[in-house]
């Protein structure tokens, strides 16, 4: 029952790096751009919204609301400002430009709200522990909201890429940016909606983050380090991809845990990289995977 | 206009130059015997710099892999060190030897994350410097975040050490950039260069993409093993928070695209500019860092060959020479570098077979 729950636990906890490795997924896919600042901004969503409903004496979910559209204009700056220029220089200029900012955006918030760690447990009353029992089991209601938003945002990422006709540009521009301009679409315009939606899910992995669990301005790193694990773990690229590599990485950390807790972690990257070389020694480079991750998405 | 050519790697200028560097390298020797304790400190830091931009540039700059993971080697360079020192190997070598540890580090681990695209061996780096991290934290004479000393400088007097260690990092210093010079300067040297400009390109006449990277790899964790060594000597005390963070690789990207990503005078521009920075606004903290920050943004974007490979083209200046120049009879050497940078007019003026595309 012990390990029962542990794996239970895993599982729960990989919505939330399913969630998390969404955004990181899906600017990848569509603009082949990693986003070395992904799990800073998280955290600066996290952030927005905590200064946002304590500013406004509203509810979490009030401030949370207000958060995402927010986060979506950032994506706007941020494509504009940094992503849409360090593209003309080749592959690695939009890494090391990302990892700038990523070095900004902590630093910013350093000075800004201290090291203190924060959380919005105690603003969300009850659900911050609310569970439901079964046995010996105990399922917290806040982390299965966390893997229901999780199951939302891939989904829903799944059918407005395949059913609608942003989606349809969005997939144009990501697989021929040329033909999709000469065909009538504002490519940049695109771009920049591709990368508003990407920050809205990764205020959604903030917010889930500070609610779940805690953060601080320096919680980026590992952010993105889960993220980037859950996307390479689960392969394919595809909801279930995504959300099994999110699991995987949940399970692995909280089977290790158990056994040990410096074990957590360290199991969590040794899965990690079991599965990279497995993947690399059995079905050809991950780049053709990489390259099958982009058909999918696009 | 004449056909007559002659392909030349050094130029009078670059001669002086490199001889000049040269003598500088012997003369800073004598340092400890001339300058206080405070400057031949600062001096050992600035080695340290530059060791940590002219590595991370050979990764980057001449093999094209971006690392956000190189503290990984910083830090097993310095733990490595300790191991050594604790099982009671003289405490120079035990620093030397963890330096070389670092690139032996590189190679066992290079037969996979090689085969990583871009992004993926970006952060595929730092993932593994996380866990080695978390792993060398338990090692029960690291104690955790706690972590330890090299005991064995404390048998040294202050002012011996203090020698010693600067000597040592002069060492490592020069020795790893003489063997980037020498390495880029042969065969396999052309091949990197050629990898630099255009990958694919290489590939198809022929050279070995996969070997030059394994050996700019190794040779960038052995300079970043090293440089940890010697920050260790200086400071003494070891905790696995400190070496194997991620500012480290801040620090080596500020210096390598400030000064110059792909070329090799560039990085040690920029480790002095950094170590000019560090001493002026370091103790403004977190403000220094988004300045470091930005500044790296900054010149990413609008400058991404950096003040050096701005110069470079502006006029001319190549002061250690690791390419050619195809000098045409007849034209003033200077005009025709600057030149063959901006245009590629039939026939080529002059042109320098490392020409960035």
């Amino acid at each position: 029952m012990f390990w029962l729950n542990q794996i239970l636990q895993g599982i729960l906890l990989g919505g939330y790096y399913a969630l998390l490795a969404a955004g990181l997924s899906f600017l990848f896919g569509v603009m082949r751009v990693i986003n070395l600042a992904h799990g800073s901004l998280a955290v600066l969503g996290a952030f927005i919204m905590m200064v946002v409903y304590q500013a406004l004496g509203i509810s979490p979910l009030g401030g949370l609301l207000l958060m995402l559209p927010i986060m979506a204009l950032l994506g706007v700056a941020l494509q504009f400002l940094i992503i849409e220029p360090s593209l003309k220089g080749g592959a690695l200029v939009p890494l090391l430009a990302t990892f700038g900012l990523a070095l900004i955006c902590d630093n910013v918030l350093f000075s800004i709200f201290g090291a203190d760690t924060r959380s919005f447990a105690a603003d969300i009353g009850t659900l911050s522990y609310d569970s439901w029992n079964i046995g010996s089991l105990y399922i917290s209601k806040l982390a299965c909201l966390v893997f229901a938003v999780a199951l939302l945002v891939l989904g829903g990422t799944q059918l407005l890429l395949s059913r609608t006709q942003i989606g349809r540009r969005i997939r144009a521009t990501a697989e021929d940016e040329d033909a999709a301009r000469l065909s009538g679409v504002d490519t940049r315009l695109i771009r920049a909606a591709t990368t508003a939606l990407a920050m809205v899910m990764v205020g959604l992995a903030g917010a889930a983050l500070g609610a779940s669990g805690s953060f601080d301005p320096y919680a980026g790193g590992p952010q993105l380090l889960y993220a980037f694990e859950a996307v390479v773990i689960g392969g394919t690229g595809s909801l279930w991809g995504t959300l099994i590599g999110g699991i995987v990485l949940g399970v692995s950390q909280g089977v290790g845990g158990a056994i040990n807790t410096h074990l957590s972690q360290i199991a969590g990257h040794v899965v990690f990289l079991i599965v990279l070389i497995a993947r690399l020694y059995q079905g050809g480079e991950i780049s053709a995977y990489l390259r099958r991750l982009r058909v999918r998405f696009a | 206009m004449t056909e007559t050519y002659k392909v030349q790697r050094w130029t009078s200028r670059s001669i002086v130059s490199t001889a000049l560097i040269a003598a500088l390298q012997f003369a800073l020797l004598a340092a400890p015997f001339v300058f206080s304790a405070n400057v031949v400190d600062h001096l050992t830091t600035l080695f340290v710099y530059v060791v940590l931009a002219i590595t991370w540039n050979a990764l980057a700059g001449y093999g094209g892999l971006v690392s956000v993971g190189q503290q990984l080697f910083f830090g097993f360079g310095a733990y490595g060190a300790i191991r050594l020192s604790q099982a009671g190997v003289p405490v120079y070598a035990a620093l030397a030897l963890g330096g070389v540890g670092s690139a032996v580090l590189a190679l066992i681990v290079s037969s996979f994350m090689l085969k990583l695209r871009a992004g993926e061996f970006a952060i595929g780096m730092w993932v593994l410097a996380a866990l080695v991290q978390l792993l060398v934290s338990l090692d029960p004479i690291i104690q955790g975040a706690t972590g330890t000393s090299l005991l064995a400088l404390n048998s040294f007097a202050p002012a011996a050490r203090r020698a010693d260690t600067y000597w040592f990092g002069l060492v490592a210093m020069a020795g790893v950039a003489l063997l980037l010079f020498l390495l880029l300067r042969s065969r396999l040297g052309a091949a990197m260069q050629a990898i630099r400009d255009n990958e694919e390109a290489a590939r198809s006449v022929g050279v070995r993409v996969q070997l030059a990277k394994r050996i700019m790899f190794v040779l960038a964790a052995l300079g970043a093993g090293m440089a940890g060594a010697v920050w260790l000597a200086t400071s003494i005390s070891f905790q696995p928070n400190t070496y194997f963070g991620v500012q480290w690789t801040a620090y080596m990207i500020f210096m390598t695209l400030v000064g110059g990503i792909g070329t090799f005078e560039g990085p040690i521009l920029g480790a002095v500019l950094f170590f000019a920075v560090e001493a002026a606004f370091g103790a403004e903290g977190v403000w220094y860092l988004i300045g470091i920050g930005a500044a790296a943004v900054g010149f990413a974007l609008l400058l991404p060959q950096g003040i050096w490979g701005w110069m470079e083209r502006r006029y001319a200046l190549r002061l250690l020479p690791v390419g050619y120049v195809l000098k045409l009879q007849g034209v003033d050497a200077g005009r025709q570098h600057g030149f063959a940078r901006r245009s590629v007019p039939p026939p080529p003026a002059a042109m320098r077979i490392s020409e960035q595309s």
